[in-house]
């Protein structure tokens, strides 16, 4: 167990150093991607002036400060979930035939990348908070007092099942490169439906009852809402407490089932892997 | 005692093939051909422990993929191999920590970060102790002379360096085969004699298995006493490479220098002239009329010095290779002659 704690800190730790080789890039990096936050925020502004006859007006339920809130912590969600490069990632390993590392040496491609992942998040999350946290504070009248402990609690694991959903997701996406190589395609189309179901461009409820039915079929039976939305959702109190149980155990049902099928994918595809590029 | 047992190893790939051109691409949309290739048929030997065998072939050969088999990267399609008792494509967490496999062409190490960041994970991925791995480290960074390179970004390093680099880490868990494929490929002739070198050295010391591709023939006599020769998938040759040449070139190269400053005319008769530096000069004698040759152009020249020279390992190998796809095309012809 020590042992494989170490492996882990191991990983975990020549990750961080990598990520921070580039400091320029990396910071440049971070800090950009705070600016579609900012320009959200006022283009949601404008769509309230011009959609509602007063202040205080409501679009589907939600007043301008909802969806404020709503948005920041659905990127805090996306925060979690969002994995750049990932799937690309083991996609151009599978074609180019650097994989062989991992079938050669006794270290599994799934948690190397797994780690690797978590060592790049936390560095992202400890560069990344002081600008999040600037945001939340000058937004803070948007937000409803705090959730009781249960709900906070709640919302920590909403926050942990995204992680594990989103790298699963384009792990998996990524694995399918074994069959066709070339994953490109595949991974924007996976982008849009996951901006769109996840509820990263508008809270799902716009789209609730109001899209075809298929797309509500999409919403309540694909785990993309644990993305983004879900985590939003339970702070700002929109689940009771048994619903809010009801869907952290569908959310560890998807890590399951998307650990397995990655798991399916990996061993079925190294049976077909021809170790390409010499 | 037998450290790799190969018997009727075999791999096919179903290959696509595109038909050429701009309209090959549209119809390949809906329509596809494939063929089978057969890169490795029914391949079969032993190796002995401590052994070092160069595997040999001309591109395409299947020596990569014989190689690839027995790291596990891939199944095969039919046939048995074992590894130090190990089935390679069981892909065992044992096996993996015996054997190490290093490609000329694939960097492993950890591009953005010094090689000792690598180096440190291969420490924890392979449960190296910490002494051990410091007296490894030592070691060979000392024997391939980058001591101190071992802090700076791997691609700051040349790839004669890089390369050094990569032995260590595959040497660090002392595994007891390594799978060698062209590891001197792209080198300068320094770096390729100092990995020679430390091939060599380490071998002999540690008594590793050793399974080497190379298309350097330096390489190959540097360090290998047995060659297996691998071409269109099958086994051509399996035994000391002394026998290569013996047994694979039909002829001898005669050196003459004559008396004065030019070298006489008429020596056609006897050979091919290969190279004429008067008054010096080559000649290409089949095997069997060298003496034959060597009494009639002593008796009818003033003959200084003489000396006769094998052709090279790596002549006598095109020769082979050269003969064999020759044999195959006219095999081919005569079946589509009789069809």
């Amino acid at each position: 167990m020590r042992d494989r704690l170490t492996t882990i800190w191991t990983l975990l730790s020549i990750n961080i150093r990598e990520r921070l080789m580039y400091r320029g890039d990396f910071a440049f990096a971070t800090l950009v991607r705070f600016l579609p936050l900012v320009t959200q925020i006022f283009l949601w502004a404008a769509i309230f002036r011009v959609g509602t006859a007063t202040a205080t007006g409501k679009i589907q339920g939600y007043a301008y400060g909802d969806m404020i809130a709503y948005f920041l912590l659905a990127n805090v969600g996306r925060a979690f979930s969002s994995m750049p490069g990932l799937a690309s990632g083991i996609a151009k390993e599978i074609r180019e035939g650097s994989i062989k590392r991992f079938l050669t040496q006794p270290v599994d491609l799934l948690d190397f990348y797994f780690y690797a992942r978590m060592a790049h998040k936390l560095v992202y999350y400890v560069v990344a908070f002081g600008p999040f946290a600037l945001v939340f504070w000058l937004c803070r009248e948007f937000f409803p007092p705090l959730p009781d402990y249960w709900t906070m609690a709640g919302f920590g694991l909403s926050l942990v099942f995204a992680f594990l959903i989103g790298f699963f997701t384009e792990s998996l996406i990524g694995l399918i490169a074994f069959w066709f190589l070339e994953v490109g395609s595949l991974i924007f189309i996976f982008m849009m439906l996951n901006y769109f179901l996840s509820g990263h461009m508008i809270p799902l409820d716009f789209l609730k009852d109001r899209m075809p039915y298929a797309v509500d079929l999409l919403i309540d039976y694909l785990p993309f809402q644990y993305l983004a939305y879900f985590p939003s959702a339970v702070w700002l109190g929109r689940y009771n407490h048994t619903e809010l149980a009801r869907h952290l155990v569908a959310a560890f049902l998807w890590v399951l089932a998307l650990w397995a099928i990655n798991r399916l994918a990996l061993a079925r595809g190294l049976r077909r892997y021809s170790a390409y590029g010499g | 005692m037998i450290a790799i047992d190969v018997r009727n190893l075999a791999k096919s790939y179903r290959v696509f093939r595109k038909r050429e051109g701009l309209w090959g691409s549209v119809t390949g949309l809906f329509h596809r051909d494939y063929k089978t290739v057969e890169a490795v048929r029914s391949v079969s030997f032993q190796i002995e422990r401590g052994e070092m065998v160069a595997f040999l072939g001309p591109n395409g050969a299947g020596k990569t993929t014989t190689l690839k088999l027995l790291a596990g990267l891939i199944y095969p399609t039919s046939g048995e191999a074992t590894v130090l008792g190990h089935v390679p494509w069981k892909r065992e967490i044992a096996y993996r920590r015996q054997f190490a496999l290093v490609m000329g062409q694939k960097n492993q190490l950890w591009w953005d970060l010094p090689a000792r960041e690598s180096f440190r994970l291969h420490k924890e991925i392979y449960r190296i102790p910490a002494d051990r791995y410091d007296r490894r480290v030592g070691e060979l960074t000392e024997l391939l002379e980058v001591t101190k390179l071992i802090d700076q970004p791997v691609r700051e390093l040349s790839l004669g360096e890089r390369m050094r680099m990569e032995l260590i880490a595959a040497l660090l868990h002392e595994p007891e085969v390594l799978l060698l494929d062209e590891p001197t490929i792209g080198l300068d002739v320094v770096s390729q004699r100092r990995v020679q070198e430390f091939l060599r050295t380490y071998q002999r010391e540690r008594g590793l298995t050793v399974i080497l591709t190379s298309h350097y023939m330096k390489d190959v006599e540097a360090l290998c006493e047995r060659a297996i020769i691998i071409n269109e998938g099958e086994i051509k040759h399996d035994g000391p490479l002394a026998d290569i040449v013996d047994r694979f070139s039909t002829h001898k190269v005669i050196e003459l220098q004559f008396a004065g400053t030019e070298v006489p005319a008429g020596l056609e008769e006897f050979g091919s002239i290969v190279e004429s530096q008067p008054p010096r000069v080559k000649l290409r004698v089949p095997k069997a009329r060298v003496a034959e040759t060597l009494a009639a152009v002593l008796s009818r020249h003033n003959v200084e010095d003489v000396g006769v020279q094998d052709r090279p390992l790596e002549e006598a190998i095109a020769e082979m290779f050269t003969q064999h796809s020759q044999a195959n095309a006219a095999k081919q012809s005569d079946q589509s002659d009789s069809a």
